[in-house]
């Protein structure tokens, strides 16, 4: 077993543990936690069995198998940068539904308190007049 | 009295030096429209000048953009009931008495959208950069050819949108830059839409949310929409569908 190996178990064992402290202080979420989980895992795995690493570098046409491991490692966190980018796109989108009902909840409380218009009536009254207006200037 | 019931959205960000104008003349030159203010976020008085100058104003808690802004106008004008929503631009290069003109060319062709198009007439030539009229051209053409019937200004924001329009618009209304993707979407909802030459002025203060080192993210990010929105079989979430926002999904 080689020095490689070894450091892949031992970064793997640490991310696993940093994965499950997170979760058990309610820092992430488990739907998250699991994704990880599955990635220390595989790493885990293959630095462990290397006849599976050897197997998948040839495979791969890798000639090194170690950088098999560097190979999978890299399509993962592409992966997970992906399916990130939807989480924060998800996220904007579910902040503008928010703040538009905010906007018009806001402006909607402030015509209740009265603030400026007594009711739809004197709303009414306000645009019949401007009418009334334009209609007079259209006859001059 | 109308016939129906009209509301100007007015979308403003940091305007306060033209919004006031904005709105009196709306109440002036197209007295029959109610006259909202969406103040998207803005950190001057924009809010405060629109409110004394007789408008309703919906107040942004930070600023999302001109999409999600003019949105905001059409789910208000949607919860409210409004048979037309207008959309004239808080900077004050749109004049509020052509209003009329897109009121009538909606009756008169029964089309959802009707759009202020600066480029229909010869005489009355737009005094713009050359290089975002060039940008403009090339969305025409392309817009063009995929609506099949001609768009000579899809950037505009000068626009007249009936209840079917308000309707969609207040589901989904495209982030960024919406303008050009709105006529894409109004055409793959078999809405119709047309276009009447205006004169627009040149802004009367403030900046435009488009500055120059931006047209070209501009240019690529509405190209990408228009292509991705080509390739969507339906553009749109329908009654019974999936939520476009779900609280949780897998991986």
């Amino acid at each position: 077993m080689d020095r490689l190996q070894l450091v892949s178990i031992f970064a793997a064992a640490v991310l696993l543990f940093v994965v499950l402290e997170m979760v058990r202080r309610r820092r992430l979420l488990e739907r998250y936690a699991l994704l990880w989980m599955g990635a220390a895992a595989v790493v885990l795995g293959l630095a462990c069995w290397s006849n599976a690493l050897e197997r998948l570098a040839k495979a791969l046409g890798i000639i090194d198998p170690p950088n098999a491991l560097f190979f999978v490692a890299l399509g993962f966190i592409v992966v997970l940068l992906l399916h990130f980018s939807a989480a924060v796109s998800r996220l904007s989108d579910q902040s503008k539904v928010l703040a538009q009902r905010l906007a018009i909840m806001e402006q909607h409380v402030r015509r209740l308190q009265g603030d400026r218009r007594e009711d739809e009536a004197v709303l009414e009254a306000s645009r019949a007049e401007r009418l009334t207006e334009s209609a007079g200037r259209g006859r001059q | 009295m109308s016939p129906f019931r009209s509301l100007a959205v007015v979308p403003a960000y940091n305007e306060s030096a033209t919004v006031a104008r904005v709105v009196e003349a709306l109440h002036r030159d197209a007295p029959e429209f109610d006259v909202l203010v969406v103040d998207d976020g803005s950190t001057d008085d924009t809010s405060a000048f629109a409110r004394a100058a007789g408008a309703e104003v919906i107040r942004m808690p930070f600023n999302l953009g001109i999409g999600g802004a003019v949105q905001a106008g059409f789910v208000y004008a949607d919860e409210h009931g409004y048979d037309r929503m207008a959309q004239v631009d808080g900077d004050g290069q749109h004049d509020p008495s052509e209003l009329q003109r897109l009121e009538e060319t909606m009756r008169e062709h029964g089309v959802d959208m009707v759009c202020g198009s600066r480029f229909l007439s010869e005489d009355l030539k737009y005094p713009s950069p050359i290089s975002r009229r060039t940008g403009i051209h090339i969305f025409a053409f392309l817009l063009s050819r995929l609506v099949g019937q001609r768009v000579s200004d899809p950037t505009s924001g000068f626009r007249l949108y009936n209840r079917r329009a308000i309707g969609l618009f207040s589901h989904d209304y495209p982030h960024d830059y919406p303008e050009v993707e709105a006529v894409l979407m109004l055409h793959h909802h078999r809405l119709t839409m047309r276009e009447v030459p205006v004169r627009m002025f040149l802004r009367g203060g403030g900046v435009s949310s488009i500055g120059t080192g931006k047209s070209a993210y501009y240019m690529l990010k509405v190209l990408l929409a228009l292509f991705i929105g080509l390739a969507r079989r339906r553009p749109v979430v329908d009654p019974g569908d999936d939520a476009p926002v779900a609280a949780s999904h897998g991986i």
